[in-house]
């Protein structure tokens, strides 16, 4: 039933998406393309679909815009498109309906992805128009799919596949074959009941027969774009989805049907039976998995089976598909499993195969590749296998698709196992495991539990049976790496952080800005409360562009401002519907009705948008920008251009450790990169200049001064600032003066004996300044030591390692003195940020000091037992973005959402005086927020959730500016949709605040168990309402949350939740208090390190080695490996490692001759050390803290730190492994379940 | 024998003492019926370019209470080599060193002309003296540039070796480094709030890490270096120091309109004593102020920094509106005591044409012995040639200053100490000398006088503790020893001693020589100082009163009348002139406030009390001369008959000069006869009062306003408010007639004064 239900809602959703279309359908395809500029338009569409999952991605955009259009217009096909609006995302994605669009966009989307390369390779055999269908067919596949990975396998067979060279390729070809189907549906639509026969025929066709029907559609409609070729898939989808909306009705029943069989066979790892057979493919596949056997079986497979086999089914979520199957829980047994798998092998195996897809014929080499994916060999193999099959099985999973995907896995199984939800991998042949599984489940619920009595098996979970983090990324990569992601489509989830891709902005925010942990909203709490899925927004408001994508807009709307709501004051926006002629508008947010003021009239079109709302930002994309006028100031007056001061601790330790020396010769060249917002203007901002011991100095560096003055200020129980004129100063100006203070600096204190410092002074005193000046800005504090001076602020030693680990532990987590708390504030109210550069030699309280920096947006750099000549540079390079980063003062962020949910709480750096303001003195284009929101009524599956961010803040040149992104999720009243749209990596952003915030109130350890907890129940929902029935043994796990656990483990042992003997507690508060404002990106790699194997790497190519997973199992003693977090980069090498490797990097062939404190790598004239060298400098540009190399050599002393972070090993202070860990979660989910 | 006016003339010339009575009557009641205290001037550093100082240590008395030193009065055995206490009569042995005296050859202590004799004396090692600059930055830029060409010049006035420091202040206060190359370093502190002077030194690094109750205690020798920050040998950071004040820059705070600039003087007093009192404490060193505006802001504020309340005058005084007068006052006052303790004196260099808080800062200035120069501006000579005499020096090529100077006072039995007027403050010391009877400062027989110039006097009262009934005592003589030690400029360590005695008379049987012994311009002085004290503290109508009462019970007891016969009223030579006196001192400005902002009674009363007796005088009576083509310059008569049309007149009220030209002098003036080579005799009559003029102005200190004007002139005020208003539009009878200048005012004459004294004197219910 529910399988059906999920595949009406799709279809609904699929509808939906028609209706939009529908009015529009011309429209579309028009409008897409004014939606933005006009450039936009023409290449717009084509491009974005193109590169879109093709259509995917260009239905979503097509549906966006015709959702808006619907309201007005066209009613009765917007009721029914309503109804499928609430799908919206699926709408998008799903053009064809008929197919699991609906499902799981995300998924979809990703599946398709590949399928969209793919489709260039259907095409040949389709025709171009092909891609389209693909696309949707993708979905389809996604939803059956997984299942039918089978049956893509025999897409894989479609020789389709082998053209597409590309991996994804193959992942589309599978799903081409579905799309096929899904197109008829589509094109159907026109002919509804046609179609709904075709339909439900269609998957099985769909490879042969389906496919041309989907060109038809698509001609019809699209042939424009068909000319446009690759576009082209694009194109039909709109088609479809028009054709939808009107067949939609009919259609439906047709598509529900012809999802139903998917369904089942999805849901069913058993079923697939039926579909297997539908699916000649299966054949196929079957013919496969016996293939693998052959060739990998023996090997891998039948090991990996076993463990595999359970894996597989947790894996993706295959896990509930195989969770037919898991009965395999046993499956770890791999006994049982073995059988199913073959089956499975079959079903899914194809599916991975496809990934390999292109490798199709390969399968066999898949397999193997399966096999090796546990071995050296995995790198591409795994990746490969891994990552198709995880993807379609993803795509799949979604909420049938979960089902689906299961299947998808299940072929995963074998491959997948070693991939990644393996874990689960009480998988067994999900398949065949069904009956077999069952029985077998018993056991398997011991087996399960973990080390339990489970056979010998369960004591050791393979750790390739276990999702893959490897797995899923590289997944990602291909199957969204190529294709932009538009925006426009609610409810979709974005590509992986760790994806690279390209956004348009079609109305909301781009997932650079703002990252959702769901992209599906239950409707309602009970939901909400039900699912534990935690509801929350990663905003980065300032976030950086790469360069070719367009800065967002600035509007300005006159003098009196922005057009806001006259209720909730939310900013004109496109959720902004107009009404009476474009008399007046609705807000989205509160439905309060607002008169339009004349100079902002339009008349509105026939769709009932705005004539103008392509030539408007406000109207037409998710983030622009607002020139605030003087209304949005201050005291009502237009702020001053903010001024940067630098503090520099000038006591003993600071000038012996050279950074004095350091500051003054950076400062010198640094301060002509001052940010600015034209490059050909100089820089507003003025900047100051104090040192410090234990009173301040603060300098006159007038420009028509000689010599610059030094003021000294003992007085620092009541810190003020001694001079006004000549403090602050323009760059340029006085450039003369400055370079010859810099000069004196380090002289002058050469000789210091001078070892207490103040430092709450220090903060003041540039507070004052700043308040002198009636400005904003930033103080750069360069401090080194303990603030034992006596002064306000003054700090005791506290550090107490024995209060580790007791109730008491919180304490050394909050600050030991009020005073900055209040200092803090102070420093938010003049819109004064302080980056606080840590030099200690002991401990410094961090905790404490941290508070101001951590309160104004600021940042903290520790470089603890700092030498200057290995830490020099990644100090320089530190200071040198932090200075000429982008940033905004004095800024208020606020979020607005529409009625039924609410912002309830927020991580990060900033100060909140109230609960809705966040206050940020100075906010930067690193930091981030997290927002966690909460419901407080229903929500509506027709008009989604919807939020604003509007972030008021002072420019670098001095402009008042409001900075407005927009965000649109879906809502859904079915958990599987939740579950088929989060996105794991935001979650974890999400738990590692949450957590690193709640460890100043309550011991750590409950903290951990909470996380655990909430994960567990997570999980635990969705196995008892989203996966199909299985036995209780087998851990099953949403496609989209199948890397929870790893995540979630690393989150749990790290530092600061369960620190090592040898981590100081200032590490700790330090790195809790990183975590806050870090993007999901950073904390994605943060938790999980990437770690590179160069031996793999070729140096001709531009492309990175696949990474492997954090365990030292994956470290070869012949290999040289790259790890990085984020913070630490280390450069790994085995005592086995080729002379020649060695000889290519450090110009030594003997391991015995590396020096193990190079900090970089000697620059040799070779291309594998320079493509080395280049690698380590794009994967520094990539983070925004400079890494410093540490070069590690096997079984040196500095492994032990290296090991530290191999996350996936248990670690030395009792962290967890992975495996250990999946096990454990597998008992709690039981529990829970039980 | 010589008249008394001769004796006088000798005694002041010698030990620069005058004294109200030269004859003492020898009972306590005789002494009080008298009116006039037994008392005297003392200016202590009188210059003696004929007093050579001796260079070695006095001989004390070896009694513990008494250490009074070797003087002429003493009896002295030379056989024995002992000699005899004239105060305490205790037999001391002569020392050592003193082996070969004998009637012929005898030390100069012993010699009568000696009664006055300074010794050198060596007491640890020389220390430089110390010059403080703390300036106000907060001037109209005219101003400060004005005031930065005074101290760069001033730069070289100073003794190579002088130390010298550099305070800025305006809304913060600065103190500047003065060591340091490249970079110009200071201190600076926030204006508003009060530190303690431990908290001083602690920021600016005075302290000796880690050592803890050694207050008080100078500095060991590498500590100073560390103080030297601040204070540098002139010769060392004279380019420096020139550099730096020619940066010196307006206050850069902005001043809002309607706003006075905020100004910390308060605080920037407090650092400069404090930083001297952590580095060269017991050290002669002088904190210069030059300020040109109140203090605004933090302790020591005078007045808000909202233009719209103006400053305190003396009806708010009165009224008690002054709502910074009393706090400020107390606040200055205890940074004035902690520098005298310390031997530091503050000058206050206040320029501005509204008040600049003198009122409220006066005590720095009078209890350390300091300058308080007042002027409209810094860009005037008055100033800058005020200023550049602060540094003038004597005969020997030395500063006129002395600091971180005691004062002792011995007394012989019969004479008790009551107090001191003048620019010192009590040590607090209770010798066996020290009467109940506070008179002026009191309790003490010793004070510190921080600053001393040759000029400086002090007013020193006794009282007579001889019972009525006891006999003159022994010897006939009453005897007060002043024992001086200061600090020369030349930094030696000296010691004057003045040793002077008087006969003791028995009032009863020798009234008459008593009368004639009666000095009384000092005794005019005198009681004018007690009169001034008093007006310190007490309302001044009481104070005018509780002198017309002296001034009738003196002339009860001195004149000669018939009872309620006021024209049978006769004063002798010795005290004729007294009433005329007390007649001025009534109306000077040290009485009166009416005309005076507070600020200027406080200058002018501060000059009254420090002044020697001659300044003084002018003081209370000025002097006014006139110039006519019918005789050489004459004095005449302060009075308004003097002022007539076919006169110059110049008067010389020691704070101003004035020229006045009468009606018809005026009107020649104008047509320019004085250009004409037949009128050169008129020419020469117009450039006499002026050559005189330029006389007085050289050696006055502080420059006296020089106002030339002519009848009718707005500034002829200067002249009209000081002279005795004989006419005036209420004597109708001398109205209109040409033999003067009619006064408008209500003023009482001196004539009507007379009548009333007279006739008060006489009567039998007084």
């Amino acid at each position: 039933m529910r399988v059906r239900d999920e595949l009406r809602m799709n279809v609904n959703q699929q509808p939906h998406m028609a209706s939009p279309y529908g009015q529009p359908q011309p429209g579309y395809q028009g409008y897409p393309q004014p939606g933005y500029g006009g450039g936009h338009v023409p290449s717009g569409y084509p491009t974005q679909y193109a590169p879109y999952n093709g259509p995917g991605s260009g239905y979503q955009q097509g549906p966006p815009q015709g959702m808006r259009g619907p309201p007005t217009s066209g009613a009765p096909p917007v009721s029914g498109a309503q109804n499928y609006s609430q799908f919206g995302q699926g709408e998008t994605q799903n053009g064809p309906p008929p197919m699991g669009a609906p499902p799981q966009r995300p998924p979809v989307s990703q599946t398709y992805t590949p399928g969209a390369v793919n489709m260039s390779g259907p095409q040949p055999p389709y025709g171009q128009q092909f891609g389209a269908p693909p696309v949707s067919m993708q979905q389809m596949t996604n939803q059956m799919a997984s299942m039918q990975v089978g049956s893509t396998a025999p897409s894989p067979a479609g020789p389709g596949y082998a053209p597409p060279s590309v991996s994804q390729a193959a992942m589309s070809a599978p799903y081409t074959p579905a799309a096929p189907p899904t197109f008829p549906p589509t094109s159907t639509a026109p002919s509804q009941p046609p179609p709904t026969e075709a339909v439900a025929q269609a998957p099985p066709q769909s490879y042969y027969g389906a496919p041309p029907p989907a060109q038809q559609p698509f001609p019809n409609a699209a042939p424009p774009f068909s000319s446009t070729g690759p576009t082209q898939p694009q194109a039909p989808p709109p088609v479809s989805p028009q054709s939808f909306p009107q067949v939609s009705p009919v259609s439906q029943p047709p598509f529900s049907t012809a999802q139903v069989p998917p369904g089942p066979t999805q849901s069913y790892g058993g079923p697939l039976p039926p579909t297997q057979p539908s699916f000649p493919r299966p054949p196929l596949s079957t013919s496969q998995p016996s293939a693998f056997p052959a060739g990998p079986p023996p090997t891998s497979t039948p090991s990996q089976l076993p463990g595999v086999m359970q894996p597989q089914p947790p894996v993706s979520q295959p896990s509930p598909y195989h969770s037919g199957p898991p009965q395999i829980s046993t499956g770890f047994p791999p006994q049982v499993g073995v059988p199913p798998r073959p089956p499975l092998a079959g079903m899914q195996g194809p599916p991975p195969m496809v990934s390999q897809g292109p490798l199709m014929a390969s399968q066999g080499p898949p397999m193997a590749s399966q096999g090796h994916p546990p071995m050296a060999s995995q790198g591409p193999p795994m990746a490969q296998a891994n990552h198709v099959p995880p993807t379609q099985p993803g795509m799949p999973p979604g909420p049938i698709n979960a089902s689906m995907s299961g299947p998808p896995p299940q072929p995963g199984m074998q491959g997948y196992p070693p991939q990644q939800n393996g874990a689960f991998g009480q998988v067994r042949g999900p398949q065949p495991g069904y009956t077999g599984p069952y029985p077998g489940q018993p056991n398997y619920g011991a087996p399960p539990a973990a080390p339990a009595p489970a056979p010998s098996a369960p004591k050791r979970l393979d750790p390739d049976s276990i999702p893959s983090p490897i797995q899923v990324i590289e997944d990602d990569k291909a199957n969204k790496g190529s294709e932009p992601f538009t925006t426009g489509v609610r409810g979709q989830a974005p590509p992986l952080v760790t994806t690279k891709f390209q956004v348009r902005d079609q109305g909301n925010a781009s997932p650079r800005y703002i990252r959702c942990t769901a992209y599906n909203v239950p409707c309602n709490s009970d939901m909400a409360k039900q699912s534990q899925v935690p509801l929350a927004a990663v905003i980065k408001p300032l976030a950086p562009l790469p360069a070719d994508e367009s800065p967002p807009y600035l509007v300005d709307h006159g003098e009196s401002g922005p057009i806001r709501c006259n209720r909730c004051k939310a900013y004109m926006c496109p959720y902004m519907q107009f009404i009476e002629g474009g008399r007046r508008f609705q807000c989205g947010f509160c439905s309060c009705v607002t008169e339009v003021p004349p100079h902002y009239f339009q008349h509105l079109d026939h769709t009932g948008k705005r004539v103008d709302c392509y030539d408007r930002p406000e109207l037409s994309m998710g983030s622009y920008e607002f020139m605030a006028t003087v209304d949005y100031c201050k005291n009502n007056k237009f702020p001053q251009p903010p001024a940067y001061i630098f503090l520099i601790d000038v006591s003993y330790n600071a000038v012996k450790n050279g950074m004095v020396g350091i500051v003054c010769q950076e400062l010198k060249t640094l301060l002509d990169y001052l940010p600015r917002e034209n490059p050909d203007v100089e820089s507003n901002i003025r900047v100051g200049f104090v040192t410090y011991n234990k009173v301040l100095h603060f300098y006159n560096v007038k420009a028509s001064l000689a010599q610059p003055q030094m003021m000294v200020v003992s007085d620092v129980a009541d810190m003020f600032v001694p001079l006004l004129d000549g403090f602050l100063v323009n760059v340029s100006e006085s450039r003369v003066v400055i370079e010859s203070l810099l000069d004196q600096i380090p002289e002058m204190f050469a000789d210091t004996r001078e070892t207490e410092t103040v430092f709450g002074p220090v903060i003041q005193a540039g507070l004052e300044a700043l308040k002198a000046a009636d400005c904003a800005g930033k103080l750069f504090v360069f401090h080194s030591s303990l603030p034992i001076a006596e002064a306000p602020g003054k700090l005791k030693n506290r550090e107490d390692k024995k209060l580790v680990g007791t109730d008491k532990e919180k304490s050394l987590f909050q600050p030991q003195v009020s005073f900055y708390n209040t200092l803090a504030k102070e420093c938010v109210t003049q819109g004064c940020c302080v980056d606080l550069f840590l030099f200690p030699n002991q401990y410094v309280d961090v905790a404490t000091l941290g508070v101001v920096p951590t309160s104004t947006g600021g940042s903290i750099y520790k470089y603890t037992y700092f030498q200057a000549p290995s830490d020099q540079e990644r100090f320089l390079n530190d200071l040198r973005r932090d200075v000429q980063k982008q940033v905004g003062f004095d800024a208020v962020m606020r979020v607005r959402t529409s009625t039924g949910i609410r912002a309830t709480d927020f991580f990060g750096s900033f100060y909140m005086s109230n609960t809705t303001d966040v206050e940020l003195a100075g906010l930067d284009c690193d930091k981030t927020v997290t927002v966690e929101f909460r419901h407080d009524d229903k929500l509506s599956e027709e008009t989604g959730a919807l939020m604003q961010c509007a972030v008021l803040y002072t420019s670098c040149s001095g402009q008042r500016r409001l900075r407005i992104h927009n965000m649109a999720v879906n809502c859904c009243s079915q958990l599987a949709d939740l579950y088929r749209n989060c996105e794991t990596d935001t979650i974890i952003n999400f738990f590692a605040k949450y957590a690193y915030r709640s460890v100043l109130s309550g011991p750590t350890k409950n903290v951990r168990d909470s996380l655990v907890n909430q994960c567990a129940q997570i999980l635990a929902c969705y196995r008892k309402n989203c996966a199909s029935p299985s036995s209780a043994g087998q851990l099953i796990l949403p496609e989209c949350m199948k890397l929870l656990p790893v995540y979630l483990n690393c989150v749990l042992k790290s530092d600061v939740l369960q620190p090592g003997a040898d981590v100081s507690l200032d590490d700790r508060a330090y790195l809790r208090q990183l975590v806050s404002s870090m993007d999901v990106a950073e904390s994605h790699v943060f938790f999980y390190p990437r770690l590179l194997p160069l031996q793999k790497l070729d140096a001709e190519s531009m492309s990175l080695p696949v990474a492997v997973r954090d365990s030292e199992e994956r470290l070869s003693r012949g290999g040289v490996y790259l790890l990085e977090n984020g913070l630490n980069f280390f450069l790994w090498v085995g005592v086995n490692a080729q002379q020649e490797l060695l000889q290519n990097i450090f110009g030594t062939p003997a391991f015995s001759q590396i020096d193990p404190n190079m900090t970089s790598l000697p620059a040799l004239d070779n291309p594998f050390s320079k493509r080395l060298r280049e690698i380590i400098e794009s994967v520094r540009a990539q983070r925004s803290r400079y890494m410093k190399l540490m070069v590690v050599k096997q079984e040196d002393k500095l492994e032990l730190i290296f090991k530290h972070f191999l996350v996936e090993d248990k670690s030395n202070n009792g962290g967890a492994s992975y495996v250990d860990f999946l096990c454990h979660m597998h008992k709690e989910i039981r529990q829970l379940l039980s | 024998m010589t008249t008394y006016q001769e004796f006088i003339q000798q005694n002041e010339d010698r030990d620069g003492i005058r004294c109200s009575w030269n004859l003492w009557p020898s009972s306590r009641l005789e002494a009080t019926r008298l009116v006039v205290p037994v008392s005297c001037l003392y200016t202590p550093l009188k210059e003696r370019p004929d007093l050579p100082p001796v260079q070695y240590e006095p001989v004390l008395c070896s009694r513990a209470n008494c250490k009074a030193v070797l003087n002429p009065l003493c009896q002295v055995d030379f056989r024995a080599k002992i000699w005899a206490c004239n105060f305490c009569f205790q037999r001391n042995s002569f020392p050592p060193s003193y082996a070969g005296i004998s009637e012929v050859n005898q030390p100069a202590e012993l010699m009568p002309q000696f009664s006055t004799i300074e010794y050198i004396v060596q007491r640890g090692p020389p220390t430089p003296l110390i010059f403080l600059y703390v300036v106000d930055t907060c001037l109209e830029e005219e101003d400060l540039q004005a005031l930065k060409e005074s101290l760069q010049m001033s730069l070289s006035l100073l003794p190579p070796n002088a130390l010298v420091g550099l305070i800025t202040f305006g809304r913060m206060v600065q103190i500047h480094e003065l060591s340091c190359e490249g970079i110009a370093k200071s201190y600076v502190f926030r204006g508003t709030k009060e530190l303690t002077p431990k908290q001083i030194q602690e920021m600016l690094g005075l302290m000796k890490p880690a050592t803890s109750g050694q207050q008080g205690k100078p500095l060991a020798p590498h500590d100073a270096a560390a103080s030297c920050r601040f204070l540098q040998p002139v010769q060392a950071v004279d380019m420096n120091l020139t550099d730096l004040l020619g940066e010196l820059q307006r206050d850069p705070w902005p001043v809002p309109q309607g706003k006075r600039p905020l100004r910390s003087t308060g605080i920037a007093l407090s650092i400069a004593i404090g930083l001297l009192e952590g580095t060269f404490p017991n050290t002669g060193a002088r904190v210069m102020l030059f300020t040109g505006g109140p203090p605004t802001q933090g302790p020591g504020m005078v007045v808000g920094d909202e233009l719209k309340t103006p400053i305190r005058s003396w009806h708010d005084i009165q009224k008690d509106n002054a709502r910074h007068l009393k706090k400020a006052t107390k606040y200055y006052e205890a940074l004035a005591n902690r520098a005298a303790v310390n031997g530091h004196s503050v000058d206050i260099y206040a320029c501005a044409l509204d008040q600049t808080g003198l009122l409220e800062m006066k005590p720095l200035s009078n209890l350390t012995g300091g300058h308080i120069v007042m002027g409209d501006s810094f860009n005037t000579s008055l100033f800058k040639q005020t200023f550049q005499r602060v540094f003038s020096k004597d005969y020997n090529g030395e500063f006129r200053m002395a600091f971180g100077g005691t004062l002792e006072v011995k007394t012989s039995r019969e004479l008790k100490v009551s107090g001191a007027i003048g620019p010192c403050v009590s040590l607090n010391n209770k010798g066996p000398c020290v009467s109940d009877n506070e008179m002026g400062v009191g309790g003490t027989c010793q004070w510190k006088i921080c600053s001393l110039t040759p000029a400086t006097t002090l007013a020193l009262y006794f009282e007579v503790v001889n019972q009525h009934n006891a006999p003159i005592p022994q010897g006939g003589r009453g005897a007060i020893q002043f024992v001086t030690q200061y600090q020369h400029s030349n930094t030696q360590r000296r010691i004057r001693v003045t040793t002077v005695a008087r006969n003791w008379a028995d009032a009863q049987s020798q009234i008459q020589h008593i009368e004639t012994s009666f000095d009384q311009e000092a005794s005019a002085v005198l009681m004018a100082r007690l009169g001034v004290f008093r007006a310190e503290s007490e309302e001044g109508p009481d104070v005018l009163r509780w002198l017309d009462r002296q001034l009738i019970r003196l002339c009860q007891k001195f004149g000669q009348f018939n009872k309620d016969d006021p024209n049978s009223f006769r004063l002798s030579e010795s005290l004729s002139l007294y009433p005329q006196f007390m007649f001025h001192l009534r109306r000077s400005p040290f009485l009166q406030v009416f005309n005076n902002s507070p600020d200027e009674s406080s200058y002018y009363r501060h000059h009254f009390v420090r002044q020697d007796l001659t300044q003084s005088l002018i003081m209370v009576q000025p002097i006014l001369y006139s110039y006519s083509f019918y005789g050489p310059p004459e004095p005449v008569l302060l009075d308004s008959s003097s002022i007539l049309p076919d006169r110059i007149l110049l008067m010389d009220t020691f704070f101003q000069l004035v020229i006045y030209h009468g009606e018809t002098i005026a009107q020649w003036r104008k047509a320019g006869y004085q250009e004409m080579a037949e009128y050169e005799n008129f020419k020469q009559l117009l450039q006499a009062p002026l050559d005189d003029a330029q006389e007085i102005l050289q050696t006055r200190f502080p420059m006296p306003r020089y106002i030339d004007t002519e009848h009718g002139g707005s500034q002829a005020r200067f002249l009209l408010s000081k002279v005795n208003p004989s006419q005036t539009h209420n004597n109708l009878y001398a109205w209109g007639q040409e033999s003067g200048a009619p006064i408008l005012t209500d003023d009482v004459s001196l004539q009507v004064f007379m009548d009333h004294l007279k006739k008060l004197a006489v009567s039998s219910s007084a």
